[in-house]
């Protein structure tokens, strides 16, 4: 099963959910990190990259012999990125999105196509978690590609786990687009119910099904709950405010080891959105010890 | 002279707007027969991305020889330069005040960009 790990706003703990979750189910699961701007789960993981594979896409070339300045290339491109100006057709290579319908439809057959470099996707492995994260080069602005050849690699586990960007935009749909479930990570806070409602609209207009972790569950008030509430969504999880998860965090420690006493806490997440098999090794209450 | 100037309405009594890419309207002006023509950017208005480019591709099959306009980004200016229409950036006023600054010479010829792109 595809699940994804979004959320409308950022620094909420996409990342923690995504990494600890991967951790607790422990095998056969592929760790997807899909934030490609900003790739970091591989820090809490400490795994160093076995594979690197250059990504681009396919940009339009024009033989202007061929070429008869007809603009049907420019009048089908989405993106403004080919125009005929006087006696030329140009392109301009770093607003394409390589969706090829210029070349598919110039009726001289006067264009080809070649590939531009936007990023590149690592593959490491810790413990039994197979991490593949997407790297977008700096200065690039075309995400969704990169994020949708991260989507690709994921074949053959149980489990895929999709760190998605945060947002609401191109990029954070083509991470959680097919996903079997979104579990959307928030903080009760004002800022945090905002863009949850817009997360949770977004993930509904995609016909997919998410349900709620509430992270630094006893800070802020209670309109996150009591919009859940009234939306029907379940609350999968709540994460307590707790300076020992914290500072685990700041040293790149995955909180389950680091705080062995939040694993329940996972193993049950894990259970609730489905993943089949998961027990926690450790019992004991996270609140109780907290 | 075929000059397009770039406008906030659909004649030559609209303000001239600043912007190239994103302009409401161009209005094509022959200086020698006088003759109008007034060409909607709504495509501009409304794109994601690469509004200056589809707006110097207009200008172009216009068959302008010169823009006047407020600014012009980079990649509005390149494709201007590659269509063979020369660029003339800070009009202001009315459409008419803008094709009298470039009779009496007192906007300059822009041998590039006056702006960075999304100014």
């Amino acid at each position: 099963m595809i699940v994804a790990i979004a959320s409308g706003k950022g620094g909420t703990g996409k990342t923690t959910v995504a990494v600890n979750l991967a951790l607790t189910i422990g095998r056969d699961v592929h760790l997807l990190d899909c934030d490609v701007e900003a790739p970091n789960a591989h820090l809490f993981l400490g795994t160093r990259p076995h594979a690197r594979i250059e990504i681009g896409i396919p940009v339009p070339e024009i033989d202007h012999e061929r070429c008869t300045l007809c603009a049907e290339c420019s009048r089908v491109c989405q993106y403004n990125a080919i125009a005929v100006l006087g006696n030329r057709a140009v392109v301009f290579p770093e607003l394409c999105h390589g969706c090829g319908a210029c070349t598919l439809l110039c009726p001289e057959r006067a264009i080809s196509e070649s590939p531009r470099s936007i990023g590149v996707i690592e593959e490491s492995a810790a413990r039994d978690v197979r991490l593949i994260q997407g790297r977008l080069n700096v200065g690039e602005a075309l995400v969704p590609p990169l994020i949708r050849q991260v989507r690709a690699r994921a074949r053959g586990a149980s489990t895929v786990l999709v760190d998605a960007p945060p947002g609401t935009s191109c990029s954070m749909i083509a991470a959680v687009r097919g996903a079997d479930v979104v579990v959307l990570v928030t903080e009760p806070t004002p800022f945090g119910l905002n863009d949850l409602r817009l997360a949770v609209e977004t993930v509904r207009a995609l016909g997919l099904t998410c349900g709620v972790v509430i992270n630094r569950s006893d800070v802020g008030d209670d309109r996150v709950h009591a919009y859940c509430a009234a939306e029907g969504l379940e609350i999968l999880a709540e994460i307590p405010d707790d300076r020992r998860i914290a500072e685990a965090y700041s040293r790149g420690l995955p909180m389950i080891e680091a705080l062995p006493e939040t694993r329940p806490l996972f193993a049950d997440l894990a259970n609730r959105i489905g993943v089949s098999g998961v027990r926690a090794r450790v019992t004991g209450d996270v609140r109780a010890s907290a | 002279m075929k000059v397009v100037v770039t406008a906030t309405g659909a004649t030559v009594d609209s303000a001239v707007d600043p912007r190239f890419g994103r302009a409401a309207a161009f209005i094509l002006v022959d200086t020698e027969s006088g003759e109008i023509q007034v060409q909607d950017n709504h495509a501009g208005v409304a794109a994601t991305q690469g509004a200056g480019i589809q707006a110097a591709e207009t200008v172009s099959r216009l068959g302008a020889d010169c823009l006047v306009t407020g600014h012009c980004g980079p990649k509005a200016y390149r494709s201007l330069h590659a269509a063979g229409v020369a660029v003339y950036t800070g009009a202001s006023g009315t459409v008419a005040d803008a094709v009298e600054q470039l009779r009496s010479g007192s906007l300059d010829r822009s041998d590039g960009p006056d702006v960075g792109g999304h100014w």
